[in-house]
């Protein structure tokens, strides 16, 4: 085990993390995963906290397993969604952000529709912050549970071949896990249509292909992104069906991939889109578990950052001089 | 009023001086410059040590008014050019109303004239409220007193009314400046389309939607026989294709901003909305090929792109975030700190660069210091340093990109047609 200290009150991102500190998560989840076996699914890490679940993009099943853990730690929980806030009525992201605060929350978890949103916000708030999602940007705890799932089945990180697959250049879950799995010592393989590439791309830690064989044959683990065909309309994208042919995960392709060869995918799936139903619910899929897992990341993350808060104001409590 | 500068070393590069000199000063134009001038009754600055420079002429400069006081008027938009030693500014056409007909014109004219604290000309929009569907009546305009044309913020899609446009202003002897962007190229991009784009999750800007339309702009002008000017050029493409057009003979100048010398696409990278302009940072390839540009003389002039926005409209996420940096007070300085003092411009060059060529390229009749010229003078401590804090901004928004920053050079004294107006932490 790792002996090094949490002291971030925000998790932003996997980029700025070390391999120490990623390691910590992972085995504070591992703690908090026999919680939710218990009848009494309940531990009272958070009581008296108040976790917000800040939301500015629909989001059903990260909004829920962030809220079931916030839960599962006895912290009381409320949620935002930005239909029912005053955003809409041009309320800004940093007033949004200190009204909260005014509110004595404690930790605030966000989605947002863009980059560098989370970012912004915990420059301008004293509570904890935690990134569910940014624009393109990073989606930490998504990349957490995959690693934490990846881990639990094959028993290490280190020196696995790991595919990703899917619109690369529009994915944060993508950017995470490349962050998070590199620094772990995996090998990272990118597989995409050439314009599902973004420009600069090599200043990931990945390599690329387009040919999803060649990704397949030496892979430990797949992780299928979600496509999504709605998406802006401006730049090029692949039409549906000839995306199915040449990147879809069929049982085919993983017929000629290894025999244990793990199926990820972030959720929500389309099926016979990017992934055919038969290789969804087979038994190289972990996608269930991949979404049980994720209510034990997620209950170490808002763990961690919330003690780090608090052993930051106490300091700070103590060096304020009593009148 | 006689107004003698004494002992300073006086750069002018049109008269091609460099020496310590003294500056007399007569009723608003310079009257005699020498050694030891000797004058009892003026009033004397002593310059032992400091560099005399002509008034800067920045020629890309949004004052926001009319439409946008709330960003920056042109009284608190020439007090922060009197700070940077800039004495006359090109006020961009992007105001509400647009300066796209003589009666816009005299609003501002009328501004100006009440609350100018440094020369102000108008460059006029091409076309009527910049939509790039009707040309404005350029004749009438320059007549009224546009000094230039420019829908600056937009580029003029429509080739055929584009190169109409040069052909009217070359009749009408006035110049176009060209904001070069293909708009359906930029796709609604917020910083430079590259690695560091990538790695954000911001979407790009490609290169192309501004060298492609450089070089479009250039092909009509020369089609035309008439000239523009390229502004803020930020790639190396552009610079490119600018030095190949110079050697064909091509009638064009260009300018490029000192966040384009200075700052590379990295510091987008914490999302610091005060580094989202438009063109965006590019990569050390691009800075390096615009330091080149200058150095060689492809481009011509520099000019800030003084572009204010209040703290609502830059404390947001990046993508909502408007374009662009504040500048008047920190070019100087930039130019100093990183083209001078690095060797890659001499002080008579970044004159150049700053006073001379600017003004020639717009025609008017300043950026020298020689006898019978305007009294537009800064005085300037080149080796003095100093943060640019943003409490001590006087421009009426803070988004400078260069905020915490340390640069070398600051204007000790401002002279605008022979009045002191600006010294060292004072306006007059």
């Amino acid at each position: 085990m790792t002996n090094t200290a949490w002291t971030r009150k925000d998790l932003l991102g996997l980029e700025d993390l070390s391999r120490e500190e990623i390691e910590l998560i992972l085995a504070t989840a591992e703690t908090f995963k026999e919680v939710s076996t218990r009848e009494i699914k309940k531990v009272p890490a958070l009581r008296g906290k108040t976790v917000v679940n800040l939301f500015f993009e629909p989001s059903t099943r990260t909004r829920v397993s962030f809220e079931v853990a916030a839960k599962r730690l006895s912290a009381d929980v409320i949620n935002i969604a930005v239909e029912t806030s005053s955003v809409k009525k041009g309320e800004t992201l940093i007033d949004t952000g200190t009204n909260i605060q005014a509110l004595k929350a404690d930790i605030i978890v966000m989605r947002h529709n863009c980059s560098g949103a989370a970012q912004v916000f915990a420059q301008h708030v004293d509570l904890s912050v935690v990134n569910a999602g940014d624009g393109w940007h990073e989606h930490p705890t998504q990349a957490l549970l995959d690693i934490f799932t990846l881990k639990e089945k094959l028993g290490k990180i280190e020196g696995l071949n790991v595919t990703i697959v899917g619109d690369i250049a529009h994915s944060r879950v993508a950017r995470s896990n490349i962050w998070g799995l590199s620094k772990l010592g995996a090998k990272v393989t990118v597989c995409a249509p050439k314009m599902l590439i973004p420009a600069g791309f090599e200043v990931f830690p990945a390599q690329v292909t387009h040919n999803l064989d060649e990704a397949l044959a030496k892979a430990d683990a797949v992780n299928v992104l979600r496509m999504q065909f709605e998406r802006d309309g401006q730049t090029a994208f692949p039409e549906q069906m000839e995306y199915f042919r040449n990147f879809g995960i069929t049982e085919e392709r993983i017929a000629k991939a290894k025999k244990n060869i793990l199926v990820m995918h972030p959720g929500p799936l389309n099926r016979g889109i990017e992934i055919s139903s038969e290789v969804a619910d087979g038994q190289n899929s972990v996608i269930l578990e991949q979404v049980t897992n994720g209510i034990a990341v997620r209950m170490a993350v808002l763990f961690l950052v919330a003690q780090a808060r608090d052993r930051k104001n106490a300091i700070a409590n103590k060096k304020r001089p009593r009148n | 009023m006689r107004l003698l500068i004494k002992n300073g070393r006086v750069i002018d590069p049109a008269s091609k001086t460099d020496e310590i000199l003294d500056v007399l000063i007569d009723n608003s134009r310079i009257a005699n410059i020498s050694k030891d001038i000797k004058n009892g009754s003026s009033q004397i600055i002593d310059a032992t040590g400091k560099i005399i420079i002509p008034g800067i002429v920045d020629m890309h400069v949004h004052l926001r008014e009319p439409g946008r006081e709330d960003k920056e008027t042109v009284l608190t938009g020439t007090l922060a050019a009197l700070k940077g030693g800039v004495t006359s500014v090109l006020a961009m056409a992007n105001t509400n109303p647009a300066m796209d007909c003589p009666e816009s014109l005299d609003i501002l004219k009328q501004i100006i004239k009440k609350s100018a604290k440094c020369n102000v000309y108008i460059c006029a929009a091409i076309t009527k409220k910049r939509q790039g569907r009707e040309l404005v009546n350029i004749a009438r305009l320059k007549k009224s007193g546009a000094v230039a044309l420019s829908d600056d913020g937009v580029s003029v899609d429509e080739k055929v009314l584009f190169s109409k446009a040069v052909k009217k202003a070359k009749q009408s002897g006035i110049l176009i400046i060209c904001h070069c962007e293909d708009l359906r190229l930029s796709g609604g991009g917020v910083m430079n389309l590259g690695a560091v784009s990538t790695r954000l999750g911001l979407k790009g800007i490609p290169r192309e939607s501004e060298y492609k339309r450089v070089e479009r702009d250039i092909i009509l002008a020369k089609e035309t026989l008439g000239s523009v000017h390229i502004a803020h050029v930020s790639c190396k493409e552009s610079v490119d294709i600018i030095a190949q057009a110079k050697k064909k003979g091509a009638k064009v100048t260009a300018e490029t901003a000192p966040h384009y010398f200075t700052l590379t696409e990295e510091a987008v990278s914490g999302y610091n909305t005060n580094m989202k302009m438009n063109p965006p940072l590019r990569t050390q390839a691009d800075r390096q090929a615009i330091i080149e540009g200058l150095k060689s003389g492809v481009i011509d002039a520099i000019a800030s792109d003084h572009a204010p926005h209040t703290v609502n409209e830059k404390d947001v996420e990046f993508d909502r975030a408007e374009f662009g940096t504040i500048g008047l007070e920190t070019s100087l300085s930039l130019g100093i700190t990183e083209l001078v003092d690095k060797n890659i411009l001499t002080w008579p060059e970044l004159v150049k660069k700053f006073c001379l060529n600017p003004s020639k390229i717009l025609k008017i009749d300043k950026g020298t210091l020689r006898a019978g010229a305007d009294a537009d003078i800064a005085i300037v401590s080149a080796d003095k340093e100093w943060t640019v804090d943003k409490k001590a901004l006087i421009s009426k928004s803070k988004n400078s990109s260069f905020l915490g920053r340390k640069l070398k050079g600051i204007v000790e004294y401002t002279i605008c047609r022979g009045e002191i107006v600006y010294k060292y932490g004072i306006h007059r």
